[in-house]
């Protein structure tokens, strides 16, 4: 029962780790503005946007499934809350709770649809971030004439819905957004999943030998479609987020973040086959892309560049992990 | 010898309007060895999966200790303790040895939602088992995909035991193997025989038969076509009976050139 030290390589977050320093010691070096305990949490607060929907994804990646729907459900679930308060002037708490049930149905439907008809996740979920795209714009412009959804600032429950999905305090000059600690948690909860629950051992086995899993009695559909859940819980969570730091929300927004999720949860080690991953790995991948977001612009360079550096990162990411876990598990 | 644990009585399945059994019946008894034999497409798969609950029997009668039953998932077969070691193993390859040996059994401890997994106990009685069963893992954090066909087949089948199985169903476990494996688990089906279990070996190779078998049945194109006890039977007519018999003569007819 001997742990070897070379097997640590073979983790997937290892990987992930190795890059972030890379990363961090680099923009420490080219920009100057990167110094400072402020510049962290913007980073922290850039990263716990994309990380705490990516960590979903991350799972459900390692549960061997794919959600594209998970970039444009955060903007349903703002443009639910936010449509339906408005035009019908009720409490905005009413509109949250309705937001969240429409996105566990999301989820729940994108895995019932999956398991049901056995066509790939990565169809499904196409379809319905197709589907939720264009109800996003065509529902917005039908309420409030725009494309954007109405300030609703004034409504009540407003103070109290800010407080809790969009809140921030200062320590020692420095403005942390309640994001991060969230963030924090929902890693520390699906680490814990993972590792130490017998769902946790489950999402593993679905994602790496699904039928395998159903001879031993482990229930695939459950964990799968519990999985798709999860992820639109989260993507409600930074949803609400969204709505309530910013009043109002543009109804194409969304677009592309799926794919963004994706890169974080691959760069922290996640195979994307399914059966191997784990969150911590996935967060290190978000805290990659929010330190290159905002390093490029602290850098001084032109932010359009952006995509290009994060494409880099992906096949540098990928085949460093590759090459950890071959070594690895000689 | 009491109550056969399983008794299949005139088994068959059709898939639509094809046939993959007919009319098959055999016994599985505490403490000896069943072999089913049959050459690819004999419909050997779909007599393991009536047996094991993937699908469910359209004709004759299954009974476990006398009940007759039609199973509905792997899980009831798994309740009644009818385990099965498939030839693609049932593993998740890329997940620790310990997690496989107690995946869709872990134990825990706590209450829900904090009901945590007891590893550093599933991690001794893995090693445990194992050992009982005359397998050596120098590493049960090893991934399982890093272990040989024979071991992972020696997991999945200390697995079954561990896990009170009273009917051990085993899918080709040689078939994939070199001499010095087969052998290891061969041993190990007569450890679980020795153990009590009622075994189903599975197999193409009447050789791996003969060696632990006490009752044989041969399958061709989804029937039974012998079906004998030790004493009745030889290896060579097994052999014969395997590699077609007749068919093989009329075979070497057509083929023998004029002289």
């Amino acid at each position: 029962m001997t742990r070897s030290p070379v097997r640590l390589l073979a983790r997937p977050e290892v990987g992930a780790l190795v890059a972030a320093l890379a990363i961090f010691a680099f923009f420490l070096a080219v920009a100057p503005a990167f110094r400072s305990t402020g510049a962290l949490f913007t980073v922290l607060y850039q990263a716990s946007t994309i990380g705490i929907v990516a960590v979903g994804v991350g799972l459900l990646m390692i549960g061997g499934e794919f959600d594209l729907s998970a970039g444009v459900v955060v903007t349903t679930a703002g443009l639910v809350n936010s449509l339906f308060c408005w035009w019908f002037g009720v409490n905005l708490w009413v509109g949250a709770l309705l937001s969240l049930l429409v996105c566990l149905a999301i989820g729940f439907l994108n895995g019932w649809l999956v398991m049901r008809t056995g066509i790939p996740s990565f169809l499904i979920t196409l379809g319905t971030f197709f589907v939720l795209q264009g109800v996003n714009l065509g529902v917005t412009k039908l309420v409030t004439g725009s494309v954007a959804s109405a300030n609703i600032a004034d409504i009540d429950g407003f103070r109290s819905l800010q407080a809790v999905f969009a809140g921030n305090f200062g320590i020692g000059g420095v403005t942390v957004w309640t994001t991060v600690l969230f963030w924090v948690l929902f890693v520390a909860v699906a680490a814990w999943i993972l590792h130490r629950t017998r769902p946790g051992n489950w999402i593993y086995a679905v994602g790496g030998a699904p039928e395998s899993a159903r001879a031993v009695g482990v229930p695939v559909v459950r964990t799968k479609i519990m999985l798709f859940m999860s992820v639109s819980f989260l993507g409600w969570f930074v949803g609400m987020h969204t709505l309530y730091r910013f009043n109002t929300l543009q109804a194409g927004n969304g677009v592309g973040n799926e794919f963004i999720y994706i890169i974080a949860a691959v760069v922290g080690g996640t195979l994307l086959t399914g059966g191997f991953g784990n969150a911590i790995g996935v967060a290190f991948g978000a805290f990659i892309f929010g330190m290159t977001n905002l390093g490029i612009v602290y850098a001084g360079w032109d932010p359009n560049w952006f995509k290009a550096f994060l494409g880099v990162m992906l096949l540098l990411a990928v085949s460093v992990n590759l090459y950890a876990r071959k070594w690895g598990s000689r | 010898m009491g109550v056969p644990v399983i008794e299949l009585a005139g088994v068959g399945k059709s898939y639509g309007p094809i046939s993959a059994l007919r009319d098959v019946s055999l016994t599985v008894d505490a403490g000896s060895v069943t072999c089913v034999l049959g050459d690819n497409g004999a419909g050997k798969s779909t007599l393991i999966k009536i047996m094991s609950g993937l699908h469910p029997h359209s004709e004759g009668t299954l009974t476990v200790d006398g009940t007759a039953r039609v199973f509905g998932s792997p899980r009831e077969a798994l309740d009644l303790g009818i385990a099965t070691v498939y030839q693609d193993l049932a593993v998740a390859p890329l997940m620790e040895v310990w997690r496989n040996f107690f995946l869709g059994s872990e134990l825990t401890g706590g209450r829900f939602p904090f009901a945590g997994l007891r590893i550093k106990e599933m991690r001794r009685i893995t090693d445990a088992a194992l050992r009982d069963m005359g397998i050596e893992i120098d590493d049960i954090d090893r991934p399982i995909g890093t272990l040989s066909g024979g071991q992972r087949q020696g997991v999945a089948i200390a697995r079954a035991v561990h896990f009170g199985a009273r009917v051990l169903i085993l899918d080709e476990p040689t078939a994939a193997l070199g001499v010095k494996q087969s052998g290891a688990v061969l041993k190990q089906i007569a450890a679980a025989r020795d153990r009590g279990l009622g075994v189903v070996f599975i197999t193409h190779n009447p050789h791996h038969a003969y060696l632990v078998g006490d009752h044989f049945v041969v399958l061709k194109l989804g029937a039974a076509v012998l079906d004998a006890r030790r004493a009745e039977v030889t290896l060579e007519e097994l052999t014969l009976q395997m590699s077609g018999g007749d068919e093989l003569q009329s075979l070497s007819e057509e083929l023998s050139r004029p002289s």
